[in-house]
């Protein structure tokens, strides 16, 4: 392993830097791919730049960046750039195959097709951004960047629905990050006695390594602002109303990545700020705030799972469900829950965005999002059939998938501490997996319902997600346990 | 900071929250781009101001941006667009306007409350910029939320951008402030271009926000 390391170490050029190539790539794709006519070539290179991106990162893990003012990789960073241009991967190879469809039916044009890819690699330009970022400053304007993009690609259809979907994302977006924007002010003035005016009083780097020194009262409020602002981007319960819209009208891969990277990187933006808040001794602790609004989330979206009649409506609920789930282990905090809440992080990530892609291809086969139109999936198509009930029993938390292991990480250490509030969060749970397992029977088992046609799918990357859940819910590898617990001792 | 100085900072902030309220207050459309243009132009006032006495010159590309993207970019456009939907007569009230001028009342009152005491040991010009600039970022937000239009929700949103914009410049020496303002630059032109782009006049009949909700209930 470590030969294999140098050999590759050796074969890279003195010049490469991953980081850069991470930022430059998907930048430097979006720019050709907005001249690009001609949707196969621009599919495919937009597989080879999301290629290229996730080889890029995955030279990280063998040496480590040197980190700057302006961009850094750590323990906490890397999985998620790495869960993030592995995802962008797999959903660029579905998303070629979707579009051809969407291409053949006609509700996207040529030209539609040219701006959608480029947009995909500004979304994934800004999102890696977001993530390496060590300026507070550059993290917002790059969480501002993937929200623009993104809201262009949820109005794409141009449907009624889909424009209301796209205006209303963007004013509780804009909203968001407004306020967002003002909680990092209140962190720079926190910082600035103590550190200095200037750029250094806004590098994350230096903020933790005065931590102590910051106004706690300041950094407070500021949290709060922070968590209102980036906590709209990640959909929790009360600001949540932008999500279950954007997610069922926008063009399948996009629903897949907004679920699967997007929740995640604002939540990202967000944890870097309670690791600065546990990192001060006298800051209130984010806890019991982070409990109230996942618990809230979580029965919430539990309740709402009943009433969904569109498929990819009800696993957005879900999603807001698991986001729930992860702020409330956050908030337990402690070892236990802050690893079982990144571990559920990269579980919901891989399984939400492996199911969006089979409701994507059922979707286009059935000729609609309407659950009551389809059913008997696994007679008419069995593989489709089948990978949903796979990725539907992942996501509800069912043995011996990885959402298992995490949720019940969160379960016992709940109980250990605070009884109450785990039955409460079992109870969220329970009501979810019971929506779930009600609507599933009635769109995988049951009479065929809609158009049995073929269908032209590519299974490989939904397959590839739902593997690694399976895998990690079997074994974690000891490397990567002992890497959570080391994150999940820098959240405090 | 010497007392003029501090003075004016202070006055520009204050007429700021102002202009908020005026924002309030109006319901026809026509009016309220005038207002939203006055707003604006004060921002501008105020950040060069700040320029000036912090001696930060890339302030001055900020207050630049203020005035002639904001003040009179914008509001232009913005009411070429209103007068070609022929929505320029509609009055538009959700909640009764003296409900919103008390609720905006006791929204400053309580970021003055919030923020004074926070800022104890900071210099009082910064102080006393972040609580009215965190007053014009509620009184904005409070806009966003009573009103259905939605010109008059962008309008709102420009008000409480440029709260956030005049805490961003009283807040001394912090960095990418121009950056900051030219990203927030591109958010509200794309929101404009949004509105005339998707044409929501044709696509809806009417720019009334409460019109569009047809599709959030359950039944989906």
């Amino acid at each position: 392993m470590n030969l294999m390391a140098e050999a590759i170490l050796a074969a890279l050029p003195s010049w490469f830097d991953p980081l850069l190539g991470i930022l430059l790539i998907p930048l430097g794709a979006a720019a050709i791919l907005a001249l690009l006519p001609g949707y196969r070539v621009s599919a495919g290179v937009n597989i080879a730049a999301s290629l290229i991106s996730l080889a890029c990162a995955a030279t990280m893990l063998i040496a480590r960046p040197q980190s700057h003012a302006f961009l850094i990789v750590d323990d906490f960073n890397i999985v998620f750039i790495l869960l993030n241009t592995f995802i962008a991967f797999t959903t660029s190879v579905f998303s070629a195959s979707y579009i051809a469809h969407e291409l053949e039916t006609g509700r996207l044009t040529a030209w539609h097709l040219r701006f959608y890819h480029a947009m995909f690699q500004l979304m994934m330009f800004g999102m890696n951004l977001a993530l390496a970022a060590n300026n507070i400053g550059l993290m917002w304007v790059a969480v501002e960047l993937a929200t623009l993009t993104t809201v262009l690609m949820v109005g794409i259809y141009r449907t009624h629905e889909a424009l209301e979907a796209a205006w209303k994302y963007f004013i509780l977006g804009s909203v968001g990050i407004a306020l967002a924007l003002f909680g990092t002010i209140l962190v720079y003035l926190a910082a600035r006695p103590v550190v200095g005016e200037g750029l250094d009083a806004m590098v994350w780097t230096t903020l933790v390594a005065h931590a102590n020194g910051l106004d706690p009262s300041l950094l407070n409020i500021a949290f709060v602002f922070l968590l209102l602002g980036y906590g709209t981007k990640v959909g929790l319960a009360p600001l949540h109303a932008w999500l279950p819209d954007a997610h069922a009208e926008s063009p399948t891969p996009i629903s897949a990545v907004l679920s699967g990277l997007l929740l995640n990187v604002a939540l990202y933006a967000l944890l870097r700020f309670k690791i600065l808040l546990a990192a001060n001794s006298a800051a209130i602790a984010p806890g019991p705030l982070l409990i109230g609004l996942g618990l809230l989330s979580l029965i919430f979206a539990g309740f709402m799972l009943y009433r969904r009649r569109d498929i990819k409506r009800m696993f957005a609920y879900s999603s807001i469900e698991h986001m729930g789930i992860i702020v409330f282990a956050f908030g337990m905090a402690g070892p236990l829950g802050n690893l079982a809440g990144l571990l559920q992080m990269t579980m919901h990530s891989l399984t939400k965005s492996a199911i969006f892609f089979t409701v994507g291809h059922i979707s286009q086969v059935k000729g609609t999002q309407r659950m009551a139109d389809m059913g008997g999936l696994t007679t008419s198509h069995p593989f489709l059939g089948w990978l949903l009930v796979a990725g539907v029993a992942a996501i509800a938390g069912l043995p011996p998938f990885g959402v298992f292991t995490s949720e019940f990480l969160i379960v016992t250490t709940t109980f250990a501490r605070a009884p109450w509030l785990a039955v409460l969060f079992v109870f969220g749970l329970l009501l979810a997996f019971g929506a779930l397992l009600l609507r599933l029977t009635d769109v995988a088992f049951g009479e065929v319902k809609g158009p049995a046609g073929p269908v032209s799918a590519s299974y490989l990357p939904a397959v590839a997600h739902l593997t690694l859940v399976l895998a990690a819910g079997i074994w974690l590898p000891p490397r990567l346990v002992a890497w959570f617990e080391h994150v999940a001792a820098m959240l405090g | 900071m010497n007392g003029i100085a501090f003075d004016i900072s202070h006055m520009l902030a204050g007429f700021l929250v102002l202009l908020s309220f005026l924002m309030l207050y109006q319901v026809r459309l026509l009016p309220l781009l005038n207002v939203l243009a006055a707003h604006a132009f004060v921002l501008a006032m105020s950040v060069a101001w700040q320029a000036h006495t912090q001696d930060a010159p890339h302030l001055y590309i900020t207050a630049a941006i203020a005035l002639g993207f904001k003040a009179i970019l914008v509001p232009m456009v913005l009411r070429r667009m209103v007068v070609r939907m022929g929505i320029h007569r509609e009055i538009e009230t959700v909640v009764g306007i003296g409900l919103t001028m008390l609720a905006g009342m006791a929204l400053v009152a309580l970021s003055l409350e919030v923020m004074l005491p926070l800022t104890a040991k900071a210099e009082p010009v910064v102080r006393e910029d972040i609580a009215l600039a965190l007053s014009v970022v509620l009184i904005g937000l409070l806009m966003m939320v009573t009103r259905r239009n939605a010109v008059s929700q962008v309008v709102g949103f420009m008000s409480l951008e440029n709260g956030i914009n005049l805490a961003a410049t009283g807040a001394r020496g912090m960095p990418l402030v121009v950056e900051i303002s030219v990203a927030f630059s591109v958010l509200i032109a794309f929101i404009v271009i949004g509105i005339f782009l998707f044409r929501i006049r044709e696509q809806f009949d009417t720019v009334d926000v409460g019109v569009l909700d047809t599709f959030r209930g359950g039944l989906r």
